[in-house]
């Protein structure tokens, strides 16, 4: 499970979905017999709009599939990839499970750490880059395993590392 | 005689994702030969009885038998198929390389199967994390759509059928079937309390069958091939057909290989087409044979242990996802055993008060243990702990899962954990004391 995280920003504010997003929520809702069962997709168009899920956004997706906000709430905080606060641009997913511990994987998280002087959740001062633990990414054959935003980047290393951290805009 | 891959043949060609690729390779002519070649849903559904397949997914169940659940009489309810691409046992990385590299064999499958238990709308339900999985899946249904095998009527035939991609979010109990349903309803994945099987009362309430993503894929070549021949692949008639397996760890040569069920574990590690053997001519010391929540094996018992369903029940572990992670003799096995007690900890969907309260116990002994603050009485207390998690105190198997390395680790490597308990540090040297992951 998640933790409870839940950054409140200002409260009562709506937030309305640009146009673009609309249209995609507009053709997600025919595939599905229930409204409530677009909540999982229609979040992902939050999170691709925004970045993260505000307790705005969250409401706005609840009222757009009639779904009392608690529901929401709920189902957000028990997945662990939708941003319960915004994230650096870069954010920095190390697997440390089994086949990538084998591997090294809590030797490359120390490095990052030390390479970003941030802990683990933290994001860097400037914004650019948030690190985090994820559990198996199936990517064990190339361990240690990560990914960056949507992308793999294995097999990882310290060198590897570092040249990507400057890499990245 | 060499063994001819069948569903990675042509994985890593070039553009093997593209419809005209596909069909240029024989593609969709299992489709084309079920639904205009006179087959009639049963007869599929006997065909895929007939081939022996065995759940890809984990628990091994005969695939025709469980479509064969779905009531004849539905009371006007659809039937749903939904396919199971949330891959995310620890180890196990073959349904991904499957959709990144030849998604037009699992659609094809996918149709099929889908004629075959009546169903009008599928769902492909994928783990979060493959956003470019989803992509290559989603570019391969809208070109199905386009040559006509998806869609209303499908080549003539009168069978219409939709798929939807739905994307997960980042839960590994949503692998669990009846997780999968309620996180498709726009619930948390807490699995449901069975019977009802999905079969009967799945999804929206209507018969539902779940299948892994490498079954669909299988579904496609016994169609095509047929059933004696899927039979004759593999060990014996109840271990058959072509199989991937996961291989990581401390091999030379980790990845996804295919081979006939029931290949010797032996070959599988150490074999010039396969592992090539151990990295820095490390020996053995255990191997998982089925990703996380199979029990441990010993170097000894990997002597003689055919890589299928049986061969694996016979050594009291499980095939589950064919997901074979090997550790050398320099790994702490009470370390490893804190890594996966982490894994079930963080993973626990909460519902059981056993497997919510019993998880993270279990990493919190095995993380004081390993960090050289053990006590005498703590190998004692984990097993104590495991056995009050087992045998049906739950709602789904995740907790017989997550004790399942920790009772393996214990029963097999006492002395490594007494060792621990004693001289505050690991039987391997002091090195795997100071690597932490937080
Ligand atoms: C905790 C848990 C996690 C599971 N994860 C997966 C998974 O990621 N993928 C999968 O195909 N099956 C998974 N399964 C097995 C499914 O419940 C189900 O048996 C399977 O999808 C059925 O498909 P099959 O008959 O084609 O194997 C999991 C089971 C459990 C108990
Ligand atoms: S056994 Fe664990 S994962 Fe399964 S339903 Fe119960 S709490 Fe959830
Ligand atoms: S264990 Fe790291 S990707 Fe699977």
């Amino acid at each position: 499970m998640t933790s409870l995280r839940y950054a409140v920003t200002s409260a009562g504010r709506r937030m309305e979905f640009p146009p673009e997003a609309l249209e995609r929520i507009e053709k997600i809702l025919p595939r599905y017999p229930t409204k409530q069962a677009a909540l999982l997709p229609v979040l992902w168009v939050a999170q691709e709009t925004w970045g993260w899920i505000s307790k705005e956004a969250a409401e706005e997706v609840a009222r757009i599939l009639e779904l009392p906000p608690a529901h929401v709430t709920g189902v957000l905080t028990f997945y662990t990839m939708y941003n319960l606060e915004p994230v650096g641009r870069h954010l920095l997913q190390f697997c440390t499970s089994i086949s990538c511990h084998l591997a090294g994987a809590g030797q490359l998280v120390d490095h990052c750490r030390k390479r970003l002087g941030i802990d683990l959740g933290g994001t860097t001062p400037d914004g650019k880059f948030t690190m985090v633990e994820v559990e198996c990414i199936a990517g064990c054959d190339r361990a240690p395993s990560m990914m960056v935003n949507d992308g793999y980047h294995e097999p990882m290393d310290a060198a590897k590392l570092d040249a990507l951290l400057k890499r990245l805009p | 005689m060499k063994f001819e891959p069948v569903l990675l043949a042509r994985v890593g060609r070039d553009r093997s994702q593209a419809i005209d690729t596909y069909v240029a390779d024989g593609g969709y002519e299992a489709l084309r030969k079920v639904l205009t070649g006179g087959w009639t849903p049963e007869a599929v559904t006997e065909e895929v009885k007939k081939s022996g397949l065995r759940g890809r997914g984990g628990a091994g169940f005969p695939t025709g038998v469980k479509w064969s659940f779905v009531p004849k009489d539905t009371k006007g309810k659809p039937v749903y198929l939904l396919c199971n691409a949330d891959e995310s046992e620890p180890g196990t990385f073959k349904d991904r390389l499957l959709m990144e590299d030849d998604p037009h064999q699992m659609i094809e499958g996918q149709i099929i199967s889908a004629y075959a238990v009546k169903c009008r709308n599928s769902y492909v339900y994928i783990r979060g994390e493959f956003f470019h999985a989803a992509r290559v899946i989603q570019r391969a249904i809208d070109e199905a759509y386009q040559e006509g095998f998806l869609g209303e009527n499908i080549l003539g035939s009168g069978f219409s059928h939709d798929i939807t991609v739905h994307r997960g979010a980042g839960a590994y109990i949503c692998g669990e079937e009846t997780g999968l349903i309620e996180s498709l309803e726009g619930k948390r994945g807490q699995p449901r309390i069975k019977p009802p099987f999905p079969a009967v009362v799945g999804v929206f309430g209507a018969p539902t069958i779940v299948n892994n993503v490498e079954t669909l894929c299988c579904v496609t070549h016994v169609m095509k091939r047929g059933a004696d021949w899927f039979a004759k692949i593999g060990r014996n008639e109840k271990n058959t057909g072509p199989k991937l397996y996961c291989l990581s760890g401390h091999v030379n040569r980790p990845g996804v290989y295919e081979a006939p069920m029931g290949l010797p574990m032996k070959d599988f590690l150490f074999g010039d087409d396969y592992g090539r053997g151990m990295k820095d001519g490390r020996k053995v010391k255990a191997v998982i044979p089925g990703g996380a929540s199979a029990p441990m094996l010993t170097a000894e018992e990997i002597e003689d242990c055919p890589l299928d369903f049986d061969g694996l029940i016979a050594k009291k572990s499980m095939l589950g996802s064919a997901a074979i992670i090997v550790m050398n003799e320099d790994t702490c096995i009470v370390d490893a055993a804190r890594n996966l007690a982490k894994f079930f900890s963080h993973e626990s969907c909460g519902q059981c008060t056993p497997c919510r309260e019993g998880t993270p116990w279990l990493h919190r002994v095995l993380d004081r243990i390993e960090e050289g603050e053990g006590r005498a009485e703590d190998i004692d207390l984990l097993e104590k702990i495991s056995n009050q998690m087992a045998n049906g105190m739950t709602i789904c198997v995740f907790a017989d899962a997550a004790i399942a390395p920790v009772l393996s680790s214990i029963g097999k490597f006492r002395d490594e954990y007494r060792h621990h308990v004693e001289h505050k540090q690991c039987l391997v040297g002091p090195r795997a004391v100071v690597e932490t992951t937080a």
